[in-house]
Protein backbone atom coordinates (compact mmCIF):
# COMPACT_ATOMS: atom_id res chain seq x y z
CA UNK A 1 0.00 0.00 0.00
CA UNK A 2 1.09 2.95 -1.09
CA UNK A 3 -0.76 6.18 -0.90
CA UNK A 4 -4.20 7.65 -2.21
CA UNK A 5 -3.86 9.05 -5.64
CA UNK A 6 -5.19 11.97 -4.48
CA UNK A 7 -2.10 12.71 -2.69
CA UNK A 8 0.11 11.90 -6.38
CA UNK A 9 -1.75 14.52 -7.80
CA UNK A 10 -1.08 17.04 -5.05
CA UNK A 11 2.50 16.46 -5.40
CA UNK A 12 2.30 17.21 -9.37
CA UNK A 13 -0.25 19.87 -8.93
CA UNK A 14 2.74 21.56 -6.31
CA UNK A 15 5.16 20.74 -8.84
CA UNK A 16 3.36 21.95 -11.99
CA UNK A 17 2.35 25.68 -9.84
CA UNK A 18 6.77 26.01 -9.15
CA UNK A 19 6.66 25.40 -13.18
CA UNK A 20 4.38 27.67 -13.81
CA UNK A 21 5.63 30.12 -11.48
CA UNK A 22 9.36 30.06 -12.72
CA UNK A 23 7.86 30.09 -16.80
CA UNK A 24 6.06 33.55 -16.15
CA UNK A 25 8.38 35.42 -13.17
CA UNK A 26 11.29 35.73 -15.02
CA UNK A 27 12.97 36.93 -18.06
CA UNK A 28 15.80 35.03 -19.10
CA UNK A 29 15.11 32.67 -22.16
CA UNK A 30 16.95 29.78 -20.28
CA UNK A 31 14.97 30.02 -16.89
CA UNK A 32 11.58 30.19 -19.17
CA UNK A 33 12.09 27.03 -20.41
CA UNK A 34 13.48 25.33 -17.42
CA UNK A 35 9.76 25.99 -15.86
CA UNK A 36 8.61 24.06 -19.18
CA UNK A 37 10.74 21.04 -18.52
CA UNK A 38 9.56 21.30 -14.93
CA UNK A 39 5.85 21.33 -15.84
CA UNK A 40 6.08 18.70 -18.05
CA UNK A 41 7.85 16.48 -15.35
CA UNK A 42 4.84 17.09 -13.39
CA UNK A 43 2.36 15.92 -16.01
CA UNK A 44 4.52 12.73 -16.12
CA UNK A 45 4.56 12.00 -12.11
CA UNK A 46 1.13 12.27 -12.51
CA UNK A 47 0.65 9.94 -15.59
CA UNK A 48 2.38 7.19 -13.66
CA UNK A 49 0.40 7.56 -10.89
CA UNK A 50 -2.59 7.06 -12.89
CA UNK A 51 -1.03 4.01 -14.34
CA UNK A 52 -0.64 2.49 -10.67
CA UNK A 53 -4.10 3.67 -9.28
CA UNK A 54 -5.92 1.97 -12.22
CA UNK A 55 -4.12 -1.26 -12.56
CA UNK A 56 -3.09 -0.53 -16.35
CA UNK A 57 -0.04 0.51 -18.60
CA UNK A 58 -1.72 3.22 -20.57
CA UNK A 59 -0.47 5.89 -18.25
CA UNK A 60 3.33 4.73 -18.46
CA UNK A 61 2.81 4.90 -21.78
CA UNK A 62 1.45 8.25 -22.35
CA UNK A 63 4.45 9.32 -19.68
CA UNK A 64 6.91 7.96 -22.43
CA UNK A 65 5.63 10.26 -24.99
CA UNK A 66 5.46 13.13 -22.64
CA UNK A 67 9.52 12.41 -22.48
CA UNK A 68 10.26 12.08 -26.03
CA UNK A 69 8.06 15.22 -26.44
CA UNK A 70 10.20 17.19 -24.01
CA UNK A 71 13.44 16.01 -25.59
CA UNK A 72 12.04 17.23 -28.81
CA UNK A 73 10.97 20.48 -27.12
CA UNK A 74 14.50 21.38 -25.21
CA UNK A 75 16.39 20.88 -28.25
CA UNK A 76 14.37 22.95 -30.70
CA UNK A 77 14.10 25.35 -27.94
CA UNK A 78 17.53 26.07 -26.87
CA UNK A 79 18.55 26.02 -30.61
CA UNK A 80 16.02 29.22 -31.16
CA UNK A 81 18.02 30.77 -28.20
CA UNK A 82 21.36 30.33 -29.55
CA UNK A 83 20.38 31.82 -32.64
CA UNK A 84 18.03 34.91 -30.91
CA UNK A 85 21.24 34.86 -28.99
CA UNK A 86 23.03 35.12 -32.16
CA UNK A 87 21.17 37.77 -33.29
CA UNK A 88 20.27 40.33 -30.71
CA UNK A 89 23.33 39.53 -28.61
CA UNK A 90 21.29 38.77 -25.61
CA UNK A 91 18.67 36.20 -23.81
CA UNK A 92 16.72 38.50 -22.03
CA UNK A 93 13.08 38.50 -23.41
CA UNK A 94 12.67 42.07 -22.53
CA UNK A 95 15.17 43.28 -24.92
CA UNK A 96 14.90 41.33 -28.07
CA UNK A 97 12.49 43.49 -30.02
CA UNK A 98 14.15 46.84 -28.69
CA UNK A 99 18.11 47.73 -29.00
CA UNK A 100 18.82 48.85 -25.52
CA UNK A 101 17.06 46.54 -23.12
CA UNK A 102 14.21 48.05 -20.78
CA UNK A 103 14.64 48.30 -17.24
CA UNK A 104 11.38 49.09 -15.87
CA UNK B 1 1.77 4.08 7.29
CA UNK B 2 3.65 1.09 5.27
CA UNK B 3 7.56 1.62 4.31
CA UNK B 4 5.85 2.50 0.67
CA UNK B 5 4.42 5.38 2.48
CA UNK B 6 7.33 6.84 4.00
CA UNK B 7 9.37 6.64 1.05
CA UNK B 8 6.94 8.45 -0.88
CA UNK B 9 6.75 11.37 1.57
CA UNK B 10 10.39 11.85 1.64
CA UNK B 11 10.56 11.36 -2.26
CA UNK B 12 8.36 14.26 -2.33
CA UNK B 13 9.80 16.63 -0.13
CA UNK B 14 12.97 15.60 -1.64
CA UNK B 15 11.67 16.89 -5.07
CA UNK B 16 9.36 20.01 -3.96
CA UNK B 17 12.19 21.21 -1.97
CA UNK B 18 15.06 21.23 -4.86
CA UNK B 19 12.37 22.15 -7.12
CA UNK B 20 11.97 24.94 -4.81
CA UNK B 21 14.97 25.51 -4.39
CA UNK B 22 16.04 25.76 -8.73
CA UNK B 23 13.26 28.08 -9.70
CA UNK B 24 14.04 30.96 -7.57
CA UNK B 25 18.51 30.43 -8.05
CA UNK B 26 19.63 33.76 -9.56
CA UNK B 27 22.87 31.44 -11.26
CA UNK B 28 21.80 29.43 -13.63
CA UNK B 29 24.21 26.57 -13.41
CA UNK B 30 23.04 26.03 -9.70
CA UNK B 31 19.29 26.22 -10.56
CA UNK B 32 20.30 22.98 -13.05
CA UNK B 33 21.98 21.23 -10.69
CA UNK B 34 19.50 21.48 -8.10
CA UNK B 35 16.91 20.46 -11.35
CA UNK B 36 19.20 17.31 -11.52
CA UNK B 37 18.31 16.57 -7.87
CA UNK B 38 14.60 17.01 -8.44
CA UNK B 39 14.80 14.58 -11.58
CA UNK B 40 16.66 12.11 -9.63
CA UNK B 41 13.91 12.20 -6.87
CA UNK B 42 10.73 11.11 -9.75
CA UNK B 43 12.75 8.94 -11.10
CA UNK B 44 13.01 6.96 -8.08
CA UNK B 45 8.98 7.80 -7.44
CA UNK B 46 8.51 6.03 -10.82
CA UNK B 47 10.57 3.33 -9.52
CA UNK B 48 8.39 3.32 -6.28
CA UNK B 49 5.44 3.29 -8.71
CA UNK B 50 6.41 0.31 -10.49
CA UNK B 51 7.71 2.12 -13.66
CA UNK B 52 11.40 0.98 -13.74
CA UNK B 53 12.40 1.53 -17.46
CA UNK B 54 10.53 4.65 -16.87
CA UNK B 55 12.59 5.49 -13.99
CA UNK B 56 15.90 4.40 -16.42
CA UNK B 57 14.51 6.72 -19.21
CA UNK B 58 14.14 9.75 -16.26
CA UNK B 59 17.83 9.35 -15.59
CA UNK B 60 19.31 9.12 -18.95
CA UNK B 61 16.82 11.51 -20.75
CA UNK B 62 15.97 14.02 -18.66
CA UNK B 63 18.94 14.19 -15.65
CA UNK B 64 21.25 13.07 -17.97
CA UNK B 65 20.58 14.65 -21.64
CA UNK B 66 18.16 17.50 -21.22
CA UNK B 67 20.18 19.09 -18.40
CA UNK B 68 23.88 18.06 -20.16
CA UNK B 69 22.44 20.39 -22.79
CA UNK B 70 21.11 23.48 -20.78
CA UNK B 71 24.71 23.40 -18.73
CA UNK B 72 26.20 23.43 -22.47
CA UNK B 73 23.77 26.29 -23.61
CA UNK B 74 24.44 28.14 -20.00
CA UNK B 75 28.20 27.89 -19.73
CA UNK B 76 28.29 28.73 -23.82
CA UNK B 77 26.37 32.12 -23.91
CA UNK B 78 27.97 35.42 -21.94
CA UNK B 79 25.22 36.24 -19.52
CA UNK B 80 27.54 38.67 -17.01
CA UNK B 81 24.93 41.05 -15.32
CA UNK B 82 21.51 39.83 -16.59
CA UNK B 83 20.12 38.09 -13.37
CA UNK B 84 20.59 41.23 -11.09
CA UNK B 85 16.86 41.42 -10.23
CA UNK B 86 15.24 37.96 -10.20
CA UNK B 87 11.72 39.31 -10.43
CA UNK B 88 10.57 42.30 -12.46
CA UNK B 89 8.43 44.66 -10.99
CA UNK B 90 6.11 44.63 -13.97
CA UNK B 91 6.36 40.91 -14.04
CA UNK B 92 6.17 39.65 -10.54
CA UNK B 93 2.55 41.43 -10.23
CA UNK B 94 0.81 38.90 -13.12
CA UNK B 95 2.79 35.50 -12.31
CA UNK B 96 1.79 36.10 -8.65
CA UNK B 97 -1.73 36.66 -9.47
CA UNK B 98 -1.86 33.32 -11.61
CA UNK B 99 -0.50 31.27 -9.32
CA UNK B 100 -2.69 32.53 -6.93
CA UNK B 101 -5.87 31.19 -8.76
CA UNK B 102 -4.23 27.99 -9.92
CA UNK B 103 -3.41 27.11 -6.11
CA UNK B 104 -6.72 28.39 -5.13
CA UNK B 105 -8.51 26.05 -7.88
CA UNK B 106 -5.87 23.29 -6.29
CA UNK B 107 -6.83 24.17 -2.62
CA UNK B 108 -10.89 24.25 -3.66
CA UNK B 109 -10.05 20.27 -5.34
CA UNK B 110 -8.48 19.40 -2.38
CA UNK B 111 -10.70 20.44 0.35
CA UNK B 112 -14.21 19.14 -2.11
CA UNK B 113 -12.81 15.74 -2.64
CA UNK B 114 -14.40 13.77 0.19
CA UNK B 115 -14.03 10.24 -1.51
CA UNK B 116 -12.39 7.93 0.73
CA UNK B 117 -10.11 6.03 -1.95
CA UNK B 118 -8.21 3.54 -0.30
CA UNK B 119 -4.33 3.67 -0.98
CA UNK B 120 -2.13 2.09 -4.03
CA UNK B 121 -1.67 -1.19 -3.83
CA UNK B 122 2.25 -1.66 -5.29
CA UNK B 123 2.61 -3.56 -8.02
CA UNK B 124 5.77 -3.43 -10.64
CA UNK B 125 5.27 -3.60 -14.91
CA UNK B 126 8.45 -5.14 -15.87
CA UNK B 127 10.12 -3.71 -19.04
CA UNK B 128 9.83 -6.61 -21.36
CA UNK B 129 5.77 -6.34 -20.59
CA UNK B 130 5.73 -2.64 -21.05
CA UNK B 131 7.81 -2.92 -24.28
CA UNK B 132 5.37 -5.45 -25.85
CA UNK B 133 2.56 -3.71 -24.73
CA UNK B 134 3.89 -0.32 -25.81
CA UNK B 135 4.66 -1.80 -29.44
CA UNK B 136 1.52 -3.73 -29.27
CA UNK B 137 -1.06 -0.97 -28.73
CA UNK B 138 0.73 2.30 -29.37
CA UNK B 139 2.59 1.40 -32.63
CA UNK B 140 1.67 4.10 -34.90
CA UNK B 141 1.92 7.19 -31.88
CA UNK B 142 5.80 5.42 -31.60
CA UNK B 143 6.33 5.74 -35.39
CA UNK B 144 4.54 9.77 -35.08
CA UNK B 145 7.25 10.40 -32.01
CA UNK B 146 10.33 8.88 -33.97
CA UNK B 147 8.95 11.54 -37.36
CA UNK B 148 9.04 14.40 -34.24
CA UNK B 149 12.22 13.74 -32.72
CA UNK B 150 13.66 13.46 -36.60
CA UNK B 151 11.81 16.80 -37.52
CA UNK B 152 13.68 18.23 -34.24
CA UNK B 153 16.65 17.15 -35.57
CA UNK B 154 16.46 18.65 -38.56
CA UNK B 155 15.42 21.72 -37.17
CA UNK B 156 17.98 21.73 -34.95
CA UNK B 157 20.20 21.78 -37.71
CA UNK B 158 18.94 24.35 -40.28
CA UNK B 159 18.51 27.05 -36.88
CA UNK B 160 22.54 26.20 -35.88
CA UNK B 161 24.04 26.60 -39.67
CA UNK B 162 21.91 29.88 -40.24
CA UNK B 163 23.95 31.35 -37.73
CA UNK B 164 21.18 34.14 -37.03
CA UNK B 165 21.31 36.54 -39.78
CA UNK B 166 24.79 38.22 -38.68
CA UNK B 167 26.11 35.45 -41.51
CA UNK B 168 30.24 36.54 -41.54
CA UNK B 169 31.78 36.80 -44.54
CA UNK B 170 32.99 33.99 -46.55
CA UNK B 171 36.93 35.07 -46.12
CA UNK B 172 36.53 35.54 -42.21
CA UNK B 173 34.73 31.43 -42.35
CA UNK B 174 37.82 30.37 -44.27
CA UNK B 175 40.31 31.44 -41.91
Amino acid sequence: MIVPYSQVLVLAGLLFLMGMFCLLSRRNLIMMVLGLEIMLNASAVAFVGAALRWQHLDGQAVAIFIIAVAAAEVSIGLGLIVWIYRRTGTVDAGCIESDACRID
Amino acid sequence: MTIYSTLFYLLAVLILASTAIAVTRRNMVHAVIYLVISFFGSALLFYLFGAPLLAALEVIIYAGAIMILFLFIVMMLRMEGLEDRLFPLKQWLPAVGVCFVYGMVLVMLIVSDTTDAPPMPAAAAAPATFGQFLFQRHWLAIEIVSMLLLIALVGVLRLGRDAGGKTRPESEVAQ
